[in-house]
């Protein structure tokens, strides 16, 4: 029982493997330069938007008491505040997975040149 | 109270030795037994990464801060799920794409092994080993309390470390993730029901629920009568530190959250990038629910059961299922009881389960033995004994310190260890051609010694205790605190990443730029990564 498992393991690890200048090549590919481009215009105004948005909360609450304890309806901006930040995570959460499933269309094209490059070795 | 809680917490056991049998038989070989084959289903990840987080920390923990401190508790609820955008946009994929079994296989991709892993291993099994401290000397006090008395504290320790070895040596990732999956849905399900019978008692009136929360009536340490409106921001956090320190926390939380080694390994048992970040997206939906959910449990403890109440009953950390005894009477406070119980369990198998992978995978197998094997099994044999090392570790620290130390400043430890020594070295390799093996030594380091120093002179530790406070829960160094912080964040962060960048800038190493493109190539299209097994 444990013999074959490990066996199985060890033929199924065996990874990817190429040389430096296939790597570099992959690098350079106009495809992946489109990839991290297309990946960098969604993840970093996302992580800048919700860093600040975040940081405003305890910043808020912190320095402006007075301002975040103005009643709105049966309770607070300060817990109104911390609720919004719930839905604006999940917000952002959605619209990368949409934004993801284009990362993973460009991803297959690179993917597939590459395991052709190598079959065809 | 009678013999109900202790029949719950017996069927859970039961269960979970079930599925610990079940996953026995499934363990066989290093990808099964650290990965769980890699086959874990992204939604039953996502429950699983729900499960591994929330501690006993966030359900008892966070109910209790709320019953007494209002407004403010309910900040760490927000930040323990803002959190999770960083593990998603950052680190959940290029970790699953470019590693195997821990963070130390995505350093060591471009950086020299040995050096990296072992200070890697270190990092990793500093934080695993403080939380875990933290988690036994409350399971041991809880328990007790939980079960009226049943046992003792020492022996409710002992349980619950065996326990949690017997998961970990037999069951590997697999028992632990389900049993992470069984406790995330049992938690779900009890907060669920507690925050309906809440709503209940004011008859589904928010305007007589938060009428009730703003005038919370209590007695204060003089005895004098208090009304506090507990929805107003500043009864924890107050001036001059107050605010620094909530920023410092948030800094911890959500840099920390996304370098706590029990989390990240959890993106190793899916079958590729994209399920890890489904099973994240999963994990945000129940953590998020489960902690707006704080709201009806903190708050109703404030106003159904009353600060005075909780306090001459075993204290904040007995808010939630006080609450649970108030509104629905003792079957309900020993489903609540129960559920607290498999909370610890489950999370402490979570922080075995990381902590022995590093230890036997990181040091054991890639710096003593250059990354051999030297006869098959080996990783999984010295994981195995491993866990009861870490088990028996821990439960004789636990019981040392005994159930009165005040343990809460370790859970901040390992956040801030996380955020300042795992977080900044994870990101500039994946982010920083010039990056090198140096840096990422010098950065762990000092983000390591920097969160430690920083808490051994903060409040936490340092402080002048009036004669009548005794035994352990007098401060370790009586004096007043170097640093006004609770949480070191603000500046350990900071100094993680200065070492990091300081040290890479003083050395030279062509290697690791050379292999930059490899790692990039590899961590953002999944070419080459690990793939599922077969059981």
């Amino acid at each position: 029982m444990v013999n074959p498992a490990n066996n199985l393991e060890v033929a199924q690890s065996k990874q990817y493997q190429a040389s430096q200048s296939t790597w570099d090549k992959i690098a350079e590919s106009k495809e992946f330069q489109d990839l991290m481009a297309t990946k960098r215009t969604f993840i970093v105004p996302a992580f800048i938007f919700f860093v600040v948005y975040y940081f405003a909360l305890p910043v808020l609450v912190g320095y402006a008491p007075q301002f975040m304890s103005i009643k709105i309806g049966y309770v607070n901006l300060a817990y109104l505040f911390a609720l919004s930040q719930f839905f604006v995570a999940w917000l952002i959460a959605g619209l990368y997975v949409t934004a993801a499933n284009n990362f993973d269309c460009l991803a297959k094209d690179i993917l597939d040149k590459a395991e052709d490059a190598k079959g065809g070795k | 109270m009678s013999n109900i809680p202790l029949i719950m917490f017996l069927v859970f056991i039961a269960i979970t030795l079930g599925i610990t049998y079940w996953a026995s038989k499934r363990s066989a070989g290093s990808s099964a037994y650290f990965a769980a084959s890699r086959q874990i289903k992204g939604w039953q990840n996502g429950i699983a990464v729900a499960g591994d987080y929330m501690s006993a920390a966030s359900f008892l923990g966070i109910a209790g801060i709320i019953a007494f401190q209002g407004y403010d508790g309910f900040l760490f609820s927000v930040g323990w799920l803002v959190a999770y955008l960083t593990v998603l946009l950052v680190i959940a994929e290029p970790l699953r794409n470019a590693g195997k079994y821990t963070m130390a296989d995505v350093l060591a991709y471009r950086l020299k092994p040995r050096p990296v892993r072992a200070m890697a291993s270190l990092s990793t099994l500093t934080v695993s080993t403080f939380y875990m401290i933290a988690q036994m000397v409350g399971a041991g006090a809880l328990v007790k309390l939980l079960l009226g008395g049943l046992v003792t504290y020492n022996k409710a320790v002992v349980g619950v470390g065996i326990l949690m070895i017997v998961y970990v040596v037999f069951g590997g990732m697999l028992a632990t993730t389900w049993v992470q999956i069984v406790k995330a849905i049992l938690l779900m399900s009890g907060t669920f029901l507690l925050s309906i019978l809440v709503m209940a008692h004011f008859h589904f009136s928010f305007s007589q629920f938060f009428g009730a929360i703003s005038q919370v009536t209590y007695h204060d340490a003089k005895g004098a009568v208090v009304v506090k409106d507990f929805l107003q921001p500043g009864l924890r956090y107050k001036p001059p530190y107050g605010p620094l320190d909530l920023i410092s926390l948030g800094l911890a939380l959500i840099f920390g959250t996304a370098g706590l080694p029990h989390i990240l390994v959890r993106f190793y048992t899916v079958p590729d990038a994209k399920t890890a970040r489904h099973s994240v997206v999963w994990a945000m939906v129940l953590i998020g629910s489960f902690y707006i959910m704080t709201t009806f449990l903190g708050f109703g403890a404030a106003t159904i059961v009353g600060p005075d109440f909780i306090k001459t009953h075993g204290g904040t950390n007995m808010s939630a299922p006080l609450l649970a005894n108030a509104l629905a009477g003792s079957i309900f406070f020993a489903f609540i009881s129960a559920i607290a119980f498999a909370t610890i369990l489950a999370v402490v198998a979570g922080l075995t389960i990381s902590a022995t992978t590093s230890f036997s995978h990181d040091f054991w197998t890639n710096v003593i033995h250059n990354g051999v094997e030297r006869k098959p099994g080996e990783e999984v044999t010295v994981a195995r004994i491993s866990a009861f090392v870490v088990g028996a570790v821990a439960i004789t620290i636990a019981i040392v310190l005994g159930p009165t130390a005040n343990v809460a400043f370790l859970v901040a430890l390992a956040f801030a260890v996380a955020a300042s020594a795992n977080l900044p070295v994870i990101v500039l390799s994946i982010f920083w051609r010039r990056f090198n093996t140096v840096g990422a030594v010098s950065g762990l380091a000092v983000g390591l010694l920097a969160s430690i120093g920083l808490i051994l002179i903060g409040p936490s530790l340092m402080g002048i205790d009036p004669p009548t406070v005794t035994g352990a829960a007098r401060h370790l160094i009586q004096a007043k605190p170097w640093f006004p912080l609770e949480n070191p964040g603000i500046l350990s962060i900071p100094l993680g990443f200065i070492g990091a960048i300081v040290g890479t800038l003083i050395s030279h190493e062509p290697s690791s730029q050379d292999k930059f493109n490899e790692l990039l190539v590899r961590s953002n299209t999944g070419l080459g990564a690990e793939k599922a097994t077969a059981h």
